[in-house]
């Protein structure tokens, strides 16, 4: 059908508008074709029918389920713990996305590999893990136990363990833009008369604030979203460390589908602002710096 | 003139460069907060399974819901894994041979799975089929059950790994361009013919990545499948929701030697996806960076 379309221009193309160029390729229909349907019934679908159930409640019943103290609790505590979790993760994911791509030292690349250890490792086997890590009779928990300080069962831990998945979304944002940094600007800025310091300062790291904030972002985006190992760690007392995921799911064992959804309906339109986020800052730091990605 | 700077470089302490004891420090920051936060939690969870011996660690995977737990992950998986193949070469297919308006949205819209929390993409088949739903009776009518069932863990599976091999995929073959493919269609070949033996050899480590990634999410998902499952002991728990159950009935033991099985499969896909990188790191670079 390609082929065919592509030898006698389409009536589309004559009028000097078409939905796409002419090409000698076939399969542009079955591909395509293919994608939207599989997109609709798997994606598309599912959340219209998130959408509609939340629309059911009306504007009155929505905003009653989504402004509940104990879903704004939830919110609170979700937002709150992924905020520090980034903020942790663009220091020292900047730090480590630095040292593997500008320093040499042995077993470099071991360390670089072991970075996407937490896409690869279950979410429920980390939370359970990092819950004996910091229970208090824990590697690291008997060690902050006797300072009378808990981290397991607390909001400390949900900051931990979002710590954990958050990370190679900083590092592997960062990497390749500093690969990318020319030495150029570095050795001009030196020549110049700045010190080590302010080069880096100065030179560096702004260039990299539109990867570090997009990392950030990304980081945030999974942090708030994440259930599997934050719910072993979190201790889930409502109000204090109940996050809105898992309240998600309590509102869906209570039968209360509309709830969850108005739930589900707030956390995915914060999520969706977030994206655009992420987007408007790619397109900026292409027109500002001419790389990005 | 930049080769002389280089070399000069090498030779004195650079001042493109910080001295030997900053980077030390730094080097040591770096490898002292990933040993904590990612190597602890891997070291912890082998530390815990065997930490009851041998005997507890072997009698875990004798019992028949673990194994239950197992058969269905790897059902869930070989069903779930193809099916986004043949969604990412499709997709890919469209998007990187093609021009066509709306192709950046599209892009967009493939990546949207990963901006979901888990919970939600479980909870948008609970509201699709569940009660109070319109398509859940209509098909327990037929018999058809999709929740607390096979059907629903293997969609909320396809859910949350739906983007992976796309998005390796995708930028490999825009990379590529389209003039293998037309030197192989102007030379006779049909279009089965061009894909199998002329675009197919071209992208295959770039699409293994993909599958490795798609697979490893799928059997370790948590999330999405606890909230379609129902967890019906030895029907429908994965093994992720095993650990759990294991884990919240204070059999820690069981619980850690059935997470180290995952955790083996998180330390094999690390391996192999990195022994990838580095052989045909060139080839996969154009999907790395995007």
């Amino acid at each position: 059908m390609g082929r065919r379309l592509s030898a006698a221009p389409s009536p589309a193309s004559r009028r000097g508008w078409s939905f796409r160029q002419p090409s000698v390729i076939p399969g542009f229909g079955l591909t395509l074709g293919f994608t939207l349907t599989y997109f609709s019934l798997i994606i598309l679908i599912p959340l219209i029918a998130l959408a509609v159930r939340s629309a059911g409640l009306g504007p009155e019943g929505f905003w009653k389920a989504a402004t509940d103290p104990r879903v704004l609790g939830a919110l609170r505590v979700s937002f709150t713990t992924a905020l520090f979790a980034a903020a942790v993760n663009v220091v020292f994911g900047t730090l480590i996305a630095w040292v593997l791509v500008r320093y040499r030292f042995p077993g470099r690349r071991i360390f670089d590999a072991i970075i996407d250890l937490p896409f690869a490792l279950p979410t429920a086997v980390a939370g359970i893990s990092l819950t004996a890590i910091y229970a208090p009779n824990g590697i690291l928990g008997a060690l902050f136990a006797p300072l009378g300080w808990r981290i397991a069962y607390t909001p400390t831990g949900i900051v931990i363990a979002m710590i954990f998945i958050g990370l190679p979304f900083v590092v592997r944002t960062i990497q390749p833009i500093l690969e990318e940094v020319s030495h150029e600007v570095e050795e001009a800025s030196a020549t110049l008369g700045a010190n080590r310091f302010q080069t880096v300062t100065k030179v560096i790291l702004p260039s990299l604030m539109p990867a570090v904030l997009t990392g950030f972002a990304l980081a945030f985006a999974r942090a708030v979203g994440e259930y599997g190992s934050v719910i072993f760690i979190a201790g889930n007392i409502p109000f204090v460390s109940e996050i809105a995921p898992l309240l998600i799911f309590i509102r869906l064992e209570e039968n209360n589908y509309a709830g969850a959804a108005a739930i589900a309906a707030v956390m995915l339109l914060i999520s969706f602002v977030l994206l655009f986020a992420i987007n408007l800052i790619q397109a900026w730091s292409r027109r500002r710096y001419g790389y990005g990605h | 003139m930049a080769t002389k700077l280089t070399a000069r470089r090498k030779r004195r302490v650079s001042p493109t460069s910080e001295s030997r004891p900053v980077q030390l420090l730094l080097i040591g920051l770096a490898l002292a907060f990933m040993a904590v936060v990612l190597v602890l939690p891997l070291y912890a969870v082998f530390h815990e399974a065997l930490a009851k011996g041998l005997d507890v660690f072997f009698a875990t995977f004798s019992n028949r819901d673990a194994q239950a737990a197992i058969r269905l992950t790897l059902l869930v998986a070989a069903i779930a894994v193809p099916l986004n193949v043949i969604f990412g070469l499709a997709a890919s297919w469209a998007i990187a041979k093609f021009e066509f308006k709306g192709k950046a949205f599209l892009i967009t819209l493939i990546d949207l799975p990963f901006s979901v929390s888990p919970v939600i993409s479980g909870l948008v088949y609970v509201l699709l089929f569940g009660s109070g739903s319109f398509l859940g009776p209509f098909l327990k009518g037929y018999g058809i059950e999709v929740l607390f069932a096979l059907p629903g863990i293997v969609l909320a599976t396809i859910f949350v790994t739906f983007p992976f091999v796309a998005r390796e995929l995708i930028p490999l073959m825009q990379d590529q361009g389209t003039g293998d493919e037309e030197a192989a269609l102007s030379l006779g070949a049909n279009g089965w013919q061009t894909f199998w033996r002329v675009t197919l050899p071209n992208i295959k480590w770039g699409l293994l990545y993909g599958v490795l990634l798609c697979n490893a999410r799928a059997m370790g998902e948590f999330g999405a499948v606890a909230v379609v499952s129902g967890k019906i002991r030895g029907q429908t728990t994965t093994m992720p929701l095993q650990v759990e159950m294991l884990y919240n009935e204070y059999n820690a033991a069981a619980a850690f030697a059935l997470a180290s099985l995952l955790a083996m499969l998180a330390l094999v896909t690390l391996v192999l996806k990195t022994a990838l990188e580095w052989r045909f790191g060139e080839e996969l670079a154009a999907a790395k960076t995007e």
